[in-house]
């Protein structure tokens, strides 16, 4: 067994330690994974872009900013805090709440784009919730759009493994009949229940907490 | 068919467009630095599957240098004044929403609808690739319908996604990076190797000891990974089958489901995660690079703790 490889992995926990550029990190620690598995420099060079051509879907949310440039320009952020201040009942934490239930219900159901951090977070969540909020520090204001844009991880990732056809329960299904075991998705979908039902009230208890704040 | 090849295209004329606008922005404070990334992405997105896999690793490492030493940056934006702004808003009110709503409408339909019409005996949509095609045509179509509702002129309009798209480029371009760096990783075999120091190191004859081992190595596992796919096998292939399962008659799908989900915890944590946890920073313009996982931070240990103890109890 070759542990040198295991250095790539210190070299990134170095790398973002002492905050350094991410992307410098990870390529550094990319290349020097590499060459301490003995792979040649060619070897090296056709694995990093065999695996950005497989990986390029990960780019592809930038394709909404043009519109999204058009909205803002259009007032679309002035007009969601317009609409906020009108209705005084939705306050920040209930708002997030709603919306950690909503996103969490859908992703259950498969819908799991119907939100994410381009589509939804920035152009509606995050303006919605500083527009009830009404933050009064700078500081408090960053604080309120990363719970923004955290409530939105939340209620997807402890939404979409209770969906059947979702990769990671397939992924799941498909390691154990690899090794001999047969369990039918709705097997081991069923058993994230418990966990996403933990995780709305764990983070539910968070963000409702922010009505004392504000 | 609309495949997945024709999204990449079409982002790569995006960013062939950026490349030329940088080019001819003659105040862009780094004008040509920030061309040369988006002419080489568009590349990657125009011909990517075409070229020889070595000439794009070369690419990789232009792009990494590119955005790592700040050679990509936005310029001045001439954005529109604010009270421009606030009557544009009270003209189009609720109409504003129309073209956002555009993106997941038609994200759920090219995943659900579209690849269900057939034409000559080929789907319009290739059906395992619904929901990307649906997301890249979605916002083609909301950033046309956009600009017609509202009378917005291109040029204006692009020169203000270049500014954004010129201020998280960095960011988005780590999601792709990391995904690389997993290959490698996961080619040198890092993965198994970490697995192997695990279950060498741990006596694991007892069912708490063992699920605390499986949970909280999925969770730190996934932080180092990035990727709670990437530390399921493994895990799973160390503890989770040969020790849970099979030595201790932990019940298969419990074990996987709440590992999984003790994994995605870790994903809460970790900046290897870029495009959950990094790409939101740039994109709410945050100052502090880890504001979205100290967010997350209260929320990931407790949930980690109760999937360890809903392991314990549902398993056996």
């Amino acid at each position: 067994m070759n542990a040198w490889p295991l250095l790539g992995i210190a070299l990134v926990v170095l790398g973002f330690a002492l905050r350094m550029s991410p992307v410098l990190v990870v390529v550094g620690a990319g290349l020097a994974t590499a060459l301490l598995a003995g792979f040649s420099p060619t070897e090296t060079l056709v694995l990093f872009g065999e695996s950005f051509v497989k990986h390029r879907y990960l780019a592809l949310v930038l394709l909404f900013l043009p519109a999204l440039a058009v909205l803002e320009r259009q007032g679309l952020r002035e007009h969601v805090r317009d609409f906020i201040r009108k209705h005084r009942a939705l306050s920040a934490g209930r708002l997030l709440l709603l919306y950690l239930g909503l996103r969490q219900v859908l992703a259950a159901l498969g819908l799991t784009s119907l939100g994410g951090q381009a589509q939804s977070v920035r152009p509606l969540l995050a303006p919605m919730a500083e527009a009830a909020a009404q933050p009064a520090t700078e500081a408090e204001r960053q604080r309120i759009l990363a719970l923004c844009a955290a409530t939105d991880n939340v209620g997807l990732f402890f939404g979409e493994d209770i969906f059947i056809a979702f990769g990671a329960v397939l992924l799941m299904q498909g390691f154990y009949a690899e090794h001999g075991l047969m369990l039918e998705p709705l097997q081991i979908a069923l058993w994230g229940l418990p966990t996403a039902l933990c995780a709305f009230l764990i983070h539910g208890l968070r963000v409702a907490r922010l009505e004392r704040l504000a | 068919m609309i495949a997945l090849v024709h999204v990449y295209a079409l982002a790569g004329l995006l960013f062939a467009v950026l490349a030329y606008l940088s080019l001819k922005d003659s105040e862009h404070p780094r004008r040509w630095t920030t061309a040369a990334f988006w002419a080489l992405l568009a590349l990657a997105f125009l011909a990517g599957e075409r070229m020889p896999a070595w000439s794009m690793g070369l690419a990789v490492l232009g792009l990494a240098t590119l955005a790592g030493f700040g050679g990509v940056k936005a310029g001045r934006l001439k954005s529109r004044e604010a009270a421009a702004r606030e009557a544009s808003a009270r003209r189009f009110g609720h109409r504003l929403f129309l073209p956002a709503l555009c993106l997941p409408g038609f994200t759920v339909l090219a995943s659900l609808g579209l690849p269900r019409i057939l034409i000559a005996g080929q789907p319009l949509v290739d059906p395992a690739q619904g929901s990307l095609i649906g997301l890249g045509l979605g916002s083609a179509l909301a950033f046309a319908y956009a600009l017609r509702m509202t009378g917005e002129a291109l040029r204006p309009a692009l020169d203000e996604a270049r500014h954004t798209l010129d201020s998280i480029a960095w960011a988005a371009l780590l999601p792709l990076l990391l995904a690389m760096l997993g290959s490698v990783f996961s080619k040198a075999g890092v993965g198994t190797t970490v697995a192997q120091l695990i279950t060498e190191n741990l006596a694991l004859d007892q069912r708490l000891p063992a699920v605390l081992a499986y949970a909280l190595g999925m969770a730190l596992f996934t932080v180092i990974m990035g990727n709670a796919f990437a530390a399921f096998p493994v895990m799973t292939a160390g503890i989770g089958l040969p020790i849970l399962v099979q030595r201790l008659g932990a019940d298969p799908g419990p074990v996987a489901a709440i590992g999984m989900l003790s994994g995605y915890c870790g994903t809460l944590l970790t900046p290897m995660a870029a495009n959950f946890n990094i790409v939101p920073v740039a994109l709410l313009e945050l100052s502090d690079k880890h504001a979205v996982i100290r967010a997350q931070v209260a929320t990931a240990l407790p949930l980690l703790a109760c999937n360890v103890l809903l392991m314990y109890w549902l398993a056996f």
